[in-house]
């Protein structure tokens, strides 16, 4: 027994000077091995008097577990140690920037016409889009603006030398769209045109979204509750005024020019609205009769109205923009502000 | 047009201000521009009468002047104005008087010494007083004006404008009677007409008028006033009303015929009668004829001008302007006024033809309404009279279409009014709307029978009538709804790839979007694709925007190099948009996504070697681009384009079309374009390529894989496709995939050839692979490859 005592002493010592796993795993071999010092004590059990034998091999098994646990723990605390070294070893400073971090950026003229389909997509216009060199009967005649109308001068036009020209206003699409398919319509147009115009806050090419909605029962009470809708979810203010003046459109009647709120000043008056108040974004309005029957839609069945609005200004006014040519500059340092 | 408050109060009076009677106007179609005083803010200016001038005796160009002021003595004045002559009455700012200045500050006029002399005050001209200068000098009053009166009372300067801009439908805005009308249907007041008085007739003289085009010209009111005194004086009150319409005057028949124009809206001419000959036809224009305009220019006439003309010769473009032969002049004594109606369809867009643009053409193409003529020469009458005198011969109206001032009546029914507004509007209000603005109504059980003005060019059905119901009655009187939509689930196919996909996957790679405008010079154009027949607008704004863009980069390069000038050494930029392109079926126009990248593979990072990108770098947008194309195959061909470096540019195709360019910049053009860095780009056809397959599923094999590698020696001219297709080819079933792993040329491999390093993936569906079929497998590869691309393995 006193034998046992003394190896078992033995043992942790030696467990506890192991420096690394290898010496341990030797400890635990030199002991626990199929030569190992403890098993022999196990062997030599058979040489006791039977009496004893039973108390003393419950007493080495007794140490051989207790050995076990305590190369177990050691081996632990050792692997535990290990782990910390490393941890340690890897440390990174953790400020500095990671690789290919940086995402490009869409236009925000891109992500103004998203946003503006997004809004109409909740109310079911479709996005369709159209040609941009057009020819004039689907710029001009059948949007019942006669040649030489004075509200072509309105539209400073570019012509093609064959008499086809680049379309004023996505309002063409309109045209394709009812040319091409049965009412009820409910389209956004969104897309490039083009005015024969270029000064600070004119640019000759920029970008409008055209809306169509016709059907059996549509009145000017349903264009004005979409605008409204549209142009609060747009501008994220839940009560923005919206308001409706008379105007005149050749392709719509009656025809209304839309001004909202100044959203800068709230209606206070600043020099983006002129001290106005109000900021002129849209011309709506029922569409004409005369445009439904150039499309062979019958106007007594059906009623519809049109909007039309320019891109630019809207993303100007989201923005901040307030220089209408930076969004045709393409100055990698003020795209990547629309990350 | 602008409009004096004052005048347009003599009409109609309602009880608001200016401002007000414009808000209302502008909601219900005529826009307010603006609000302007007719004169600045200044105090203490009366007449002054200038007694005696004598020269100052320390400067030429002063005098110093004797000038009554309504006070018991003259005071002294040093003036330097031309004009400033005794006898002359002109506004004197008296000591204390506060004048503005052209930047809105003001001054006040204080006792001074000019040159030694001493000043008591100010003579002005019309500037000084914020006025427009009509001449030189002082501003001239009349002879009979009451000296000490003070010149905003004399002047009635206590007045503003108001700048309103009627729509093209509203010629009947154009006039003070017009807006005044409106003004009255807006604030349901009654409108009140000056009473014009006719002028009794010293003759029944009538100049003989033919109207030969009667399609163009419907009616044509002439008379003949003899003994005019032209050189009168335009009273100061026209000249102010003239003033305030921004109209100069010009002697006063001219003056007489723009104030009626802008009193009554109907253009009208004066001639010089005496110049005439033989009468007054009203025809085409025949092809050539001359015409010396009013303000000099010399014109040739078209047959589809209409002309005033006489017996011998063309005297006037109608409806746009007078000629100068035919003017009337300080030598004048005999007039001949005209005012006639010119049908608005036929006349629209001649005068641009001619490039010019007048008051009066502006009004004919709108239309002036037909029964204004009379009225607007016995109103022109009654002022020349006045200012000039003369015997007034009879007035000869020729009217050639006698259903001239007939209208054909509209059937309204409440229900119209309710399917356009959706909203009901009382009858009665209906009823008073449609009199106010001058129709003739019946009324019915639920509509109504009218008869629009013969002003009203714009209402010739129903939808006309509601336009006026709503405005008047109030838009903001309409409820805003938002109707529950009928449910339509949009139509979109899971194989049309959307062009957010594509935009998106370049902005995670870096780029930004671009947008270029879509005409560029030709020069470019030509740079990048010159075989192509270029499409050139008819009016460009510039040559610098004259060229349809053929290819994006035309747009996507110059905004590349301006951003490398700009600083920045690694620009990635994309765009979405149509070309243009004129090919065997015509012009088409179709939408293509570009790129241009320049600069190094990745932002600058402390960990990462700076390589600048290369083909290949493009070549894997393109690739990431076209794997959203699931559905077709495409192959990437060596073929020359002359925008691309011959030896990095690849042809893109569907197998069927070319769907797309990929390749470096030809170095030739970086500099032409200013550029000293090399340039990847790519363009593809989104007709093509934004379209896929659906995914069909095909099952995995579930036994492993194994893969060999081989390195082979092959010539340099030996692709990577000549490989894929030749194990393509080779019918080995359990070969699932291949892929070169390295490419090298240089030491331990001969010049003229490469090593290609080749990893081949073999598995099958139905068992494991055992060495033995690989083996016999790669034997086959091996042969096969030397036998048709004569590549051997690398010892």
């Amino acid at each position: 027994m006193n034998q046992l005592l003394e190896l078992m002493g033995q043992a942790h010592e030696e467990i506890s000077a192991a420096a690394s796993l290898v010496a341990l795993d030797e400890v635990r071999v030199r002991y626990m091995g199929k030569k190992g010092l403890l098993t022999d004590q196990l062997k030599q059990l058979g040489q006791l008097p039977p009496e004893e034998r039973r108390e003393a091999g419950q007493e080495i098994n007794k140490a051989k577990k207790a050995l076990a646990e305590a190369l177990d723990l050691r081996k632990e605390s050792m692997q535990e140690e290990a782990l910390n070294a490393r941890l340690q070893a890897e440390r990174v400073d953790v400020s500095l920037p990671g690789r290919n971090a940086e995402a490009g950026s869409l236009h925000p003229i891109t992500q103004t016409i998203k946003r503006i389909e997004a809004i109409f997509a909740q109310l079911g216009f479709e996005t369709v889009e159209g040609p941009e060199i057009e020819d004039d009967f689907h710029n001009f005649t059948a949007l019942n603006v006669p040649e030489h109308h004075p509200a072509r001068a309105m539209h400073d036009t570019f012509y093609f030398d064959d008499g086809l020209l680049l379309r004023t206003h996505t309002s063409s699409v309109q045209i394709h769209t009812m040319e091409d398919n049965e009412p009820p319509y409910r389209i956004i147009a969104p897309g490039r045109v083009y005015r024969c115009d270029s000064d600070i806050t004119h640019s000759p090419m920029f970008h409008q979204v055209e809306g169509l909605m016709v059907d059996k029962d549509v009145t000017f009470a349903d264009l004005k509750g979409v605008l409204d809708a549209f142009f609060k979810a747009f501008f994220e203010v839940d009560e923005l005024p919206v308001r409706f003046r008379a105007s005149y459109f050749p392709f719509t009647e009656p025809s209304a020019e839309t001004d909202i709120q100044c959203v800068l000043c709230s209606g206070e008056g600043c020099k983006v609205c002129s001290h106005t108040g109000w900021l002129e974004v849209m011309g709506c309005g029922m569409v004409h009769p005369e445009v439904l029957k150039h499309t062979g839609v019958d106007p007594d069945k059906y009623t519809g109205f049109a909007f039309g609005f320019g891109v630019e200004r809207l993303a100007m006014l989201r923005y901040g923009i307030d220089d209408l040519r930076i969004l045709f500059d393409n100055d990698t340092r003020v795209l990547e502000q629309f990350s | 047009m602008k409009v004096s408050e004052m005048w347009l109060r003599e009409w109609v009076n309602p009880n608001i201000d200016a401002a007000e009677i414009g808000s209302q106007l502008t909601m219900a179609g005529v826009e307010l521009d603006g609000i302007e005083p007719v004169a600045s803010d200044f105090t203490k200016v009366v007449i002054g009468e200038i007694l005696s001038t004598e020269k100052h005796p320390d400067a030429d160009k002063l005098r110093i002047c004797q000038v009554a002021c309504g006070e018991a003595e003259p005071v002294q004045i040093v003036c330097g104005a031309p004009n400033a002559r005794t006898g002359l009455k002109a506004p004197l700012a008296m000591i204390g008087a506060k004048l503005g200045t052209s930047d809105g500050g003001s001054f006040k006029i204080k006792k001074s010494k000019l040159r030694g002399e001493l000043s008591f005050g100010m003579l002005c001209s019309a500037k000084e007083l914020g006025m427009e200068d009509a001449i030189d000098g002082l501003l001239e009053l009349a002879s009979d004006a009451t000296v000490g009166m003070d010149i905003r009372e004399y002047l009635m300067l206590e007045d503003v404008v108001l700048e309103l801009d009627a729509t093209p439908n509203r010629a009947d805005c154009l006039s003070i009677a017009g807006i005044a009308r409106e003004t009255g249907v807006l604030t349901q007041t009654e409108v009140t007409e000056p009473v014009i008085t006719a002028v009794a007739q010293a003759s029944d003289e009538q100049f003989p008028i033919e109207i030969i085009a009667t399609d163009k010209c419907e009616r044509f009111v002439s008379r003949v006033i003899r003994n005019v005194n032209v050189k009168a004086q335009t009273p100061l009150w026209m000249v102010e009303r003239l003033r305030r319409a921004d109209i100069r005057s010009l002697g006063p028949i001219v003056d007489v015929t723009n104030y009626v124009m802008i009193e009554l809206g109907s253009p009208m001419h004066g001639f010089d009668f005496d110049k005439l000959v033989g009468g007054i036809k009203v025809r085409n224009g025949v092809e050539g004829e001359p015409l010396t305009l009013l303000d000099g220019r010399e014109v040739k006439l078209r047959e589809d001008t209409l002309v005033v003309a006489d017996h011998e010769k063309a005297l006037a473009l109608a409806g746009i302007m007078g000629g100068l032969d035919s003017s009337v002049t300080d030598e004048t004594q005999n007039i001949m006024l005209e005012c006639a109606y010119f049908v608005p369809e036929k006349i629209m867009g001649k005068s641009r033809t001619y490039g010019l643009h007048t008051d009066a053409s502006h009004r004919f193409e709108r239309g002036v309404s037909p029964d204004l003529q009379e009225k607007a020469i016995q109103r022109a009458t009654q002022l020349i009279v006045e200012i000039c005198g003369g015997d007034v011969a009879a007035v000869n109206d020729v009217i050639s279409n006698p259903e001239l001032l007939s209208r054909d009546s509209i059937t309204l029914k409440a229900s119209d009014i309710v399917r356009h507004l959706g909203i009901e509007v009382d009858a009665a209000r209906v009823t008073d709307i449609l009199t106010r603005i001058g129709c003739d109504v019946s009324v019915g059980s639920d509509s109504w029978t009218v008869v629009p003005p013969v002003f009203r060019f714009d209402i010739s059905i129903e939808v006309d009538l509601v336009e006026e119901i709503a405005r008047v009655y109030g838009y903001d009187k309409i409820p805003s709804r938002l109707r529950p939509m009928t449910p339509v689930i949009a139509r979109k196919l899971e194989t049309e790839v959307n062009d957010d996909v594509l935009r998106q996957l370049l902005v995670d790679e870096g780029y930004r979007e671009a947008v270029t405008y879509s005409f560029v010079p030709s020069e470019i154009e030509l740079m990048l694709n010159p075989a192509h027949e270029q499409i050139r607008l008819a009016n460009p704004i510039s040559e610098e925007l004259a060229i349809m863009r053929s290819t994006l980069w035309s747009g996507l390069l110059p905004a590349l190099a301006k951003n490398l000038n700009r600083q920045q050494s690694r620009v990635r930029l994309f765009e979405v948009g149509l070309n243009f392109v004129n090919g065997e079926s015509g012009m088409k126009q179709r939408k293509q996504l570009a790129g241009v990248i320049t600069g190094t593979r990745n932002t600058e990072h402390w960990d990462v070697k700076p390589d600048n990108v290369d083909f290949f770098d493009a070549k894997g947008h393109v690739e990431q681009l076209l794997a959203q194309a699931s559905g077709s195959k495409y192959h990437f061909v060596a073929v020359a384009h002359p925008a691309l470096h011959p030896g990095q540019s690849a042809q893109i195709t569907d197998g069927e079309n070319v769907v797309g360019w990929v390749g470096a910049l030809h170095p030739r053009l970086e500099k032409k374009f200013g550029i000293s860095q090399s340039v990847f780009m790519f363009e593809l056809d989104l007709g093509y390529v934004a379209k896929k397959s659906l995914a069909a599923y095909e099952k995995v094999s579930r036994f492993p894989s194994i893969r060999r590698d081989l390195a082979l020696i092959v010539d340099q001219a030996v692709t990577a496709s000549a490989i894929e297709n030749c194990l393509n080819a080779s019918g080995i079933d359990i070969l699932q995939s291949s892929r070169v792993f390295d490419v090298y040329e240089g030491a331990g491999v001969e010049d003229g050839q490469k090593s290609l390093a080749l990893g081949l993936i073999f598995q099958d569906f139905s068992r494991t692979l055992e060495d033995g079929d690989i083996n016999s497998s790669v034997d086959e590869i091996v042969q096969l490859l030397e036998k048709q691309t004569g590549a051997v393995l690398r010892q």
